[in-house]
């Protein structure tokens, strides 16, 4: 019951900070739009990375014979910047982003490009492939909440133009090559991904207090309250623990 | 103080007990059910009600497809993949038999089709003892488990076009398909299903699951006619590794191929003879892309 009660509390901050935020956007609308920066860092030396065996295809292995591959699920710097993290507003309630940038997931030497792919709601996002192998491209959403769907992309494939119409963290995964996979995160409103220190910045905030996010694939997500001034930019620096 | 004590785990037992729906992972329950017990299917002329399915669902279906549709029947435990497909979790709306586009609803005629025609390599009988009528009428049931026919529209069918007629020059160039898509990373070259890729193959839930053997002499699992094999491979097989080749191979090419792989089944064909005269070989998988 307890538990019913805190999610109603949930809910209720919820709603009132999105009314807040409506009601802060619709005021200053005119004035300059801000930006969020910051680092992501991991707490630690990086846990080890497994190395993946591709001798199933002699395209994949031969692309890797000078740089192994291995996995993904932490990427980390020298100095522990964390790089794919996904930064969002958790509470946005203004209207989608206009970035002109589609969002491009490669499947390259048998691994995806990037890992992890953020993307608006509803934001047309490409598949493509630079391989000399079959690849399918099987996003795995839940049903209840996106539509998947199971493409071949074959040596020299047109890119594939897909969008998610609802909030949703998508594994996507090639049935061919089974090691390979990666994240399509769809987010409501501006949104940025870290780069290899771990920095990132996002973009088109209007001015007001903010929850942002960030996800991290296998450490899970931190919260991080921050308010943006007109023109200005707010901070927002994360340290994840591996799990 | 013993009858105290029992007094308090009896009621916190009950209380548990009753917060169990609670936790457990099932979103549907008979309440959401009733509210689309008025749902219904259109195939041809005739128009199923879900209402007068019931009947005949707790029958013959609910033992494998769960009260529910869910998929959790009292056998579905002893169903084992990958030698048999595990029965449909019809919540979900994920149908492999499609004549629509990959990630959209099947049409009503598809999931007539395939209660009739049954699912080869699996539980799922043919049956077609049932009459159109209430074949319909179970169409409309399975529906009113997902919520995803209240939001979306069943997918625009794919045109197949008039099959052409098969000559050795197609089967040949449907081997190059067969090479240039790469059917044998599962398939095998031989389309024995084995491939490099078969053994790690799961389905959308991460069971395992088989790639269709060609050579064993079954039929595959949506349909054995060469409209049939074209639509597999052109539509994909939702829930599964099989994915949709609609982008990647042309219509006519698409009837290249399905020549080609019935060069596979053991079954006797024009295909087969064609072959055997021309001495096609398997394609080479060690071979550079577009060089066979």
């Amino acid at each position: 019951m307890k538990k019913r009660q805190n999610y109603a509390l949930a809910l209720s901050t919820v709603v009132l900070v999105c009314c807040a935020a409506l009601i802060l956007g619709q005021k200053v609308n005119a004035a300059g739009e801000g930006k969020i920066t910051g680092t992501v860092k991991l707490d630690g030396p990086a846990p080890h990375m497994r190395g993946i065996d591709m001798s199933k295809d002699p395209y994949c292995s031969k692309a890797h014979a000078t740089d192994p591959g291995h996995l993904e699920t932490y990427v980390a710097s020298a100095n522990g910047g964390l790089e794919n993290v996904v930064l969002y507003i958790a509470d946005w309630s203004g209207a989608a982003t206009t970035s002109t940038a589609v969002p491009v997931f490669d499947q390259k030497n048998c691994m995806y490009t990037p890992h992890v792919l953020a993307m608006d709601v509803n934001e047309t996002f490409k598949v493509q492939t630079s391989d000399q192998t079959a690849h399918n491209i099987h996003p795995l959403p839940n049903p209840m909440v996106n539509v998947g769907w199971n493409q071949s992309q074959p040596p020299g494939a047109p890119p594939i133009e897909k969008s998610w119409k609802a909030v949703e963290v998508i594994p996507v995964k090639c049935n061919i090559h089974p090691w390979m996979n990666g994240w399509f995160v769809v987010v409501k409103g501006p949104y940025a991904t870290t780069d290899s220190n771990g920095a990132y910045t996002i973009n088109g905030v209007p001015p007001g207090s903010y929850t942002v996010t960030a996800w991290q694939e296998a450490a899970g997500t931190q919260n991080q309250k921050v308010t943006v001034a007109a023109g200005g930019s707010a901070t927002a620096d994360f340290t994840f623990k591996a799990k | 103080m013993p009858t105290r004590l029992r007094k308090w785990s009896l009621l916190l037992g009950a209380a548990a007990f009753l917060m169990l729906p609670l936790a457990s992972r099932a979103q549907l329950t008979t309440y959401d059910l009733n509210t689309r017990i008025g749902m219904e299917s259109h195939v041809g002329n005739i128009t199923g009600h879900a209402k007068d399915a019931k009947g005949d669902y707790r029958r013959y279906c609910v033992v494998c497809h769960g009260e529910l549709g869910d998929g959790n029947g009292e056998v579905a435990t002893w169903i084992d993949t990958p030698m048999y497909a595990k029965p449909r979790d019809f919540q979900l709306g994920v149908f492999k038999c499609r004549s629509t586009p990959t990630g959209t609803l099947p049409t009503d005629q598809d999931l007539f089709d395939t209660i009739a025609r049954g699912l080869d390599r699996s539980n799922m009988p043919q049956w077609s003892t049932f009459t159109k009528q209430e074949r319909a009428d179970l169409v409309a049931w399975v529906k009113h488990y997902s919520p995803r026919w209240a939001t979306e529209k069943p997918g625009t069918p794919i045109t197949i076009p008039a099959e052409p007629e098969v000559t050795p020059e197609r089967i040949k160039a449907g081997r190059d398909v067969f090479a240039r898509v790469q059917c044998w990373k599962c398939h095998g070259v031989a389309g024995m299903a084995n491939g490099p890729s078969a053994s790690t193959l799961t389905d959308d839930l991460g069971r395992p699951i088989a790639p269709f053997n060609f050579t064993d002499g079954t039929r595959p699992k949506c349909g054995d006619t060469d409209r049939d094999i074209y639509r597999i491979f052109m539509t994909g097989l939702d829930g599964t590794p099989m994915p949709s080749f609609a982008d990647n191979i042309k219509p006519d090419e698409a009837w290249d191929l399905v020549f080609y792989l019935r060069t596979f089944m053991s079954q006797k064909s024009k295909e087969k003879e064609m072959a055997k005269q021309l001495g096609l070989k398997p394609v080479d998988p060690n071979a550079p892309a577009g060089q066979q």
